[in-house]
């Protein structure tokens, strides 16, 4: 018990939130790292991923895609990229892992999403005559959309650790003071580091759980047209052959109503 | 000499680096093969009964999975750092953490596979006068064999993967020569055990889809016909569980 509170007076400390290395300017790192990183990420993997889901072609690719980013080790990548000519640009090297490792999530749970969006409104949406953008945007994407989110949320959590990684090449962010206190054999500041990163990934996941919520375009309609889908016995039936892409079933992170 | 001058060069690739320390790139290599054995396994052995529970009280699913995905939630740095005040630098504190992560994937693919079972193939083993446990065993556990063993792949590349990180304390398999790699800028390293790590990571999926074949033999035949109907099933199973 000594360090918790060790570790807590270590966090209480006014002076260790202060300064260049203390924990406001680390925290800031963090967000700006995960935030640009995200960003970029969204900009990457989103248009393909509504594109090929729109034409529904490129199923493997996305699939394949999310398991190489589970089998490459975050460290080994930052590793590499430390060692390349880019680590004299700062936090390029960083972000470029990052933006490496938001990728798959981003975009195979995207590509899901936008793929299973039910075939029949789909269809029927096609036979109203509306034009490829029209349907992707008011019938695909909204039906997509919790897919999407979830996608997002695993990148988040990816890039979240991935940044904290980050420290142990050189990197900024909140995984700095746990490295540092490391190499100063300082337990508590460690202890209070982990903390901090722990904390804040929990946070970010529940500021997304609830964004999600909020912007949800079919909000306060979604669960009503579930309820009713799942009672019609042919939907089960329906279900196996409807679809090429088989994503593992990990790739689902939990919806916020298992919470 | 051509040999050697790759070392002092410092390049890339490096046939020297893996000639002059095999026997350290072996000892990694093994060490991290038993902390990933180490992790999956006790992994495997607390997500079970952990899943039946959450299975036998439909309350408590809800709290398994939320648990399991807040830890999974915290980055592994922090959380093997958390471990350490708690058991010393230890590998025990490596193994700890990645157990914690692989309950996420291995219970919820232990519940969808259990889940697929059909309720008539239940009903007919229990007309035949199947107990619980012989039912559970002989009936819902080779049915949910393929959605476990996915769980069981991804468990394994992700740990795989993982275990690196534990090179921050020195119990992390090739991490270690990654992390030690990166202090002193050794570029052939690195590399040399970045490839390893993901070499291992596919090796393992391979044998475990092997392994996962030879169990379930009864699933090639559909699989041919149904184009993966089993798989395409679990991931429906899971989202609307989701």
């Amino acid at each position: 018990m000594g360090t918790v509170a060790d570790a807590w007076t270590w966090l209480t400390t006014g002076s260790n939130w202060s300064g260049p290395s203390g924990i406001g300017v680390r925290l800031g790192e963090h967000l700006y790292l995960t935030g640009m990183s995200l960003a970029i990420a969204c900009a990457i993997a989103l248009p393909i991923a509504f594109w090929l889901g729109h034409i529904g072609k490129g199923g493997t690719l996305a699939i394949n895609i999310s398991n190489v980013g589970r089998a490459v080790p975050t460290l080994a990548v930052l590793g590499l990229l430390m060692l390349t000519p880019l680590r004299m640009h700062g936090d390029w090297p960083t972000v470029i892992a990052l933006v490496l490792f938001a990728v798959p999530p981003l975009l195979t749970n995207a590509y899901v999403g936008i793929r299973e969006a039910d075939r029949d409104v789909v269809e029927a949406a096609r036979g109203m005559g509306m034009s490829g953008p029209q349907l992707l945007g008011r019938v695909e994407l909204p039906l997509g959309y919790p897919l999407v989110m979830t996608g997002l949320r695993s990148a988040t959590v990816q890039v979240v650790a991935t940044a904290t990684l980050a420290a142990i090449a050189g990197g900024g962010g909140l995984g700095r003071i746990i490295t540092a206190g490391f190499r100063t054999y300082n337990t508590p500041m460690v202890v209070a580091g982990a903390f901090l990163v722990a904390v804040l990934a929990l946070v970010l996941e529940a500021v997304l759980v609830v964004a999600e919520r909020l912007l949800d375009p079919m909000r306060g309609r979604r669960d009503g047209r579930r309820g009713r889908g799942r009672g019609t016995p042919g939907d089960d039936l329906a279900a196996p052959g409807a679809e090429g892409a088989d994503v593992p079933p990990g790739d689902r992170k939990p919806a916020p109503a298992s919470l | 000499m051509k040999a050697s001058g790759c070392l002092a060069a410092n390049e890339w690739i490096c046939g020297e680096y893996v000639r002059s320390r095999s026997e350290e790139l072996v000892d990694a290599t093994v060490q991290h093969v038993w902390i990933t054995l180490a992790s999956v396994g006790i992994g495997l052995l607390v997500s079970f009964p952990l899943a039946l529970i959450a299975r036998r009280w439909r309350v408590l699913t809800g709290p398994v999975l939320g648990l399991t995905t807040v830890l999974y939630t915290i980055p592994s740095l922090a959380m093997f750092s958390l471990l350490v005040p708690l058991m010393g630098i230890s590998a025990s504190v490596v193994v700890t953490g990645l157990v914690l992560y692989s309950l996420t994937i291995l219970i919820r693919n232990l519940l969808a596979g259990l889940d697929s079972v059909p309720a008539e193939t239940r009903e007919a083993a229990r007309g035949m006068g199947y107990g619980q446990t012989r039912l559970l065993f002989a009936v819902e556990l080779p049915l949910a064999l393929p959605a476990v063993m996915a769980g069981l792949r991804m468990a394994t590349v992700s740990t795989i993967a993982m275990t690196t990180v534990g090179g921050i304390i020195g119990y992390g398999g090739l991490g270690n020569l990654i992390v030690d790699g990166m202090r002193t800028l050794f570029k052939a390293q690195v590399l040399t055990a970045s490839v390893l790590c993901v070499l291992l990571a596919v090796l393992a999926d391979l044998l475990l889809l092997g392994l996962q074949r030879l169990l379930t033999p009864w699933t090639r035949a559909r699989r041919s016909g149904g184009g993966g109907r089993f798989r395409v099933g679990t991931a429906r199973r899971q989202k609307e569980a989701a």
